[in-house]
């Protein structure tokens, strides 16, 4: 143990720093998006019903998630007393870990210069970046099962059954859909997969249109969002697996649906749509500090499209039966992605001889 | 002892702690929430032999998917205390005297095999972890066994299938 | 029967065909329909600062009336409790004294008289029935309240103002002029 403070030496404080500063800002903007999301989905969904939404707290309602939150907060906090107590405490904590692990390896911006030192825009890049959002992704399924299964209600039971069993059945499809896009990249970090697409001037979807419109489908599915929000069927399942939490609680629930939102926005961006790539524009003939500024302000835009995307969606369409829901994946989607894996393999084939 | 020491006694600890959960706990859903803990310390350990796509396969497939099963099985199991059927004193013993063998085995195993003795693993060195080196391994070296094992799964699949059609 | 609207659709239960068996494109008309509902004029009416202009044969709160010297006009004659559907209404009369004239235009008067607002329907049957034209139902909506006493309104609660004493809460309580604009106060 002498030489323990050796070891904490020679270990580079500054580049722990520099991370754990950019933790920080990466999850509270992921939060503070989620807030929005929220203020967001109830004026779209107003403006579609012909309706103005909130518009009370603050201009145009801007404070309205701010009320929201404070509100959830002041809430009394119920635990009931039949329930498994600490799983039903552990599982909106799953659920909302989940959530925000997930944006470590998002490629936010190329990178920023301070002086010497190069700051990059991503928490990590690891070389299998895909496969760790997957990771993650597949944990998020545990915050509603363990939430379900502790309420010790049959309906938060049924709930989290149905959105384990439908979590699990889209990931195959968005997994092969994405093997797809992983022949043409030929690499699983995010990083490499957007500064290709830079570098070749055009984005994945336009080599890969069936295999974003089924990552697009299935990305609907996995943040249980409307048509796919069978685990919060109200009309079924009164509330759905968030039945018996309240307070904070079930706002962790509500935010960790949120945040997934926002963070498979941010993934479909960078896999199918070039990340902070800005079309029409060279990069490199910026400088590196206001190319990255750009690139962010770009990303941002795209991911709000695919946010309003989500919303649109959700107020127009109207929810999947469950049998329907499990032939689309496994009868439709799971062949239409295999016969596109197949395809794709063929022509990267080809092409390569 | 450098950080990646530190961190292997961690998870270490973690993993024999989180495996003798998952025997003494009674309630048998806390039992796969600590094997999935389990998981993840292992996925740990992967993680610093620089084998980084087996880690998170490791995660995916074991945490993601089955033991999403085991606890789907489990949960909707009756599970009470009250009925659970009384087990013989002798079953036990005969449990633990058998499992305590199989521990030896492995054990001696380990000790007199001729491979494992005086060598560490690779710590934060090597790159056979590596999708790529794996994959070529796999295709190339391993290619035979590889093809067997899927179509094993396929077998299973197929099982799968003919036992979902008859009810 | 006659369609009313003209947008009515007999139902179509021939089988789908590829186009629409492929339910995207389909999605798709939907979400342009949603679309061009985030551009068209709202419907809201910012409730307390706007007011919806009330129909001109609205129902609401009950009103028991006076005659243009001030003087209640209902005789309790428990017509109005009779035809009530809802039997919302009750009432006790009593006889007037002397010296009491300038308070009650008949002999018999209504020493209580209480309108339970939670079991009205609001059909305007008593209205229909008064012989006096001692009650009519306003242009008010019954307001809102925690406790179920507060719905039973009291004769007090009916009584419009005395033309004469308090004339300016008594043009109040008459309300607007009849072709008043309610949105904007303004003729």
């Amino acid at each position: 143990m002498i030489n323990l403070s050796a070891v904490l030496l020679a270990f580079d404080w500054g580049f722990l720093l520099q991370k754990l500063i950019l933790i920080i800002i990466i999850v509270s903007v992921s939060l503070v998006v989620a807030m929005y999301e929220t203020y967001l989905e109830r004026k779209v969904a107003a403006w579609m019903q012909d309706r103005i939404g909130p518009n009370r707290a603050g201009p145009f309602g801007i404070l309205q998630p701010i009320a929201d939150g404070g509100k959830l907060f002041f809430k009394e906090e119920i635990i009931p007393n039949t329930s498994n107590k600490t799983l039903f405490v552990l599982g909106p904590g799953l659920a909302m870990l989940a959530a925000l692990m997930t944006c470590a390896v998002i490629p936010w911006s190329s990178h920023l210069q301070f002086g010497d030192t190069t700051v990059q825009l991503q928490i990590a890049d690891v070389n299998i970046g895909i496969l760790y959002i997957f990771g993650v992704v597949s944990l998020g399924v545990y915050g509603i099962m363990i939430g379900g299964w502790a309420s010790n209600n049959k309906f938060s039971l049924m709930a989290a059954l149905r959105g384990a069993s439908q979590a699990i059945s889209y990931e195959l499809a968005m997994g092969i859909s994405l093997i797809a896009l992983l022949f043409i990249t030929g690499s699983l970090s995010m990083r490499t997969i957007v500064e290709e697409q830079m570098k070749n001037g055009i984005w994945n979807v336009v080599y890969q249109p069936l295999g974003f419109l089924i990552f697009l489908v299935c990305a609907f599915a996995e943040c249980n969002r409307t048509p796919f929000d069978l685990p919060e069927a109200e009309s079924e399942l009164n509330m759905g697996y968030h039945q018996e939490y309240s307070s904070m609680k079930l706002g962790f629930y509500l935010f960790a649906e949120y945040i997934n939102m926002f963070i498979s926005s941010a993934v479909m961006a960078t896999l199918f749509f070039g990340g902070y790539d800005v079309p029409f524009l060279d990069e490199s003939t910026l400088a590196p500090n206001v190319a990255a500024i750009i690139g962010l302000i770009a990303f941002m835009i795209k991911i709000g499209f695919f946010i309003f995307l989500f919303m649109w969606v959700r107020w127009t369409i109207p929810r999947f039966r469950y049998d329907q829901l499990m032939n689309l994946g496994w009868k439709k989607l799971l062949p239409l992605a295999l016969v596109n894996m197949l395809v794709t393999a063929a022509v990267m084939l080809w092409l390569h001889k | 002892m450098s950080i990646t020491e530190i961190l292997f006694w961690f998870l270490s600890v973690l993993t024999l702690v989180s495996a003798i959960m998952v025997l003494i706990s009674k309630n048998p859903v806390h039992s796969v929430l600590w094997l999935i803990a389990t998981f993840f310390a292992i996925s740990g350990h992967y993680i610093l032999l620089n084998a980084q796509f087996l880690a998170i396969v490791n995660l995916i497939v074991y945490a993601g998917a089955i033991m999403v099963l085991f606890l789907f099985v489990i949960m909707l199991m009756n599970l009470d205390v009250a009925i659970e059927p009384k087990r013989s004193m002798w079953m036990k013993f005969a449990g633990v005297i058998s499992g305590g063998l199989l521990l030896a085995v492995l054990l001696s195993v380990v000790r007199t095999s001729v491979d494992l003795t005086n060598k560490t693993a690779q710590l934060n060195t090597g790159d056979i972890g590596l999708i790529k080196n794996l994959g070529h391994t796999l295709f190339t070296q391993y290619a035979v066994p590889f093809e067997v094992s899927s179509i094993l799964f396929l077998s299973a699949m197929v099982g799968a299938v003919v036992i979902g059609k008859k009810n | 029967m006659q369609s009313l609207t003209n947008r009515n659709k007999p139902v179509d239960r021939a089988p789908m065909n590829f186009w629409e068996r492929l339910y995207l494109p389909e999605i798709f008309k939907g979400m342009i329909i949603t679309l061009r509902h985030l551009f068209k004029r709202k419907a809201t009416i910012q409730y307390p600062e706007q007011k919806r202009e009330f129909s001109r044969v609205w129902r609401g709160l009950h009103v028991l009336n006076r005659d243009e010297e001030g003087r209640e006009r209902c005789t309790a004659c428990g017509l109005c409790a009779l035809a009530c559907p809802a039997e919302a209404i009750t009432m006790e009369a009593a006889e007037r004294e002397l010296g009491e004239e300038n308070l009650y235009r008949e002999e018999k008067y209504a020493a209580k008289y209480e309108i339970n607002m939670l079991r009205c329907i609001f059909c305007g049957l008593c209205e229909e029935a008064c012989p006096k034209d001692a009650v009519y139902l306003s242009e008010t909506v019954a307001p809102a309240d925690y406790a179920r006493k507060k719905f039973i309104y009291t004769k007090e609660d009916l009584l419009i103002p005395n033309p004469v004493t308090e004339p300016e809460a008594y043009a109040k309580a008459k309300g607007l002029e009849p072709n008043e604009n309610r949105l904007t106060g303004k003729r």
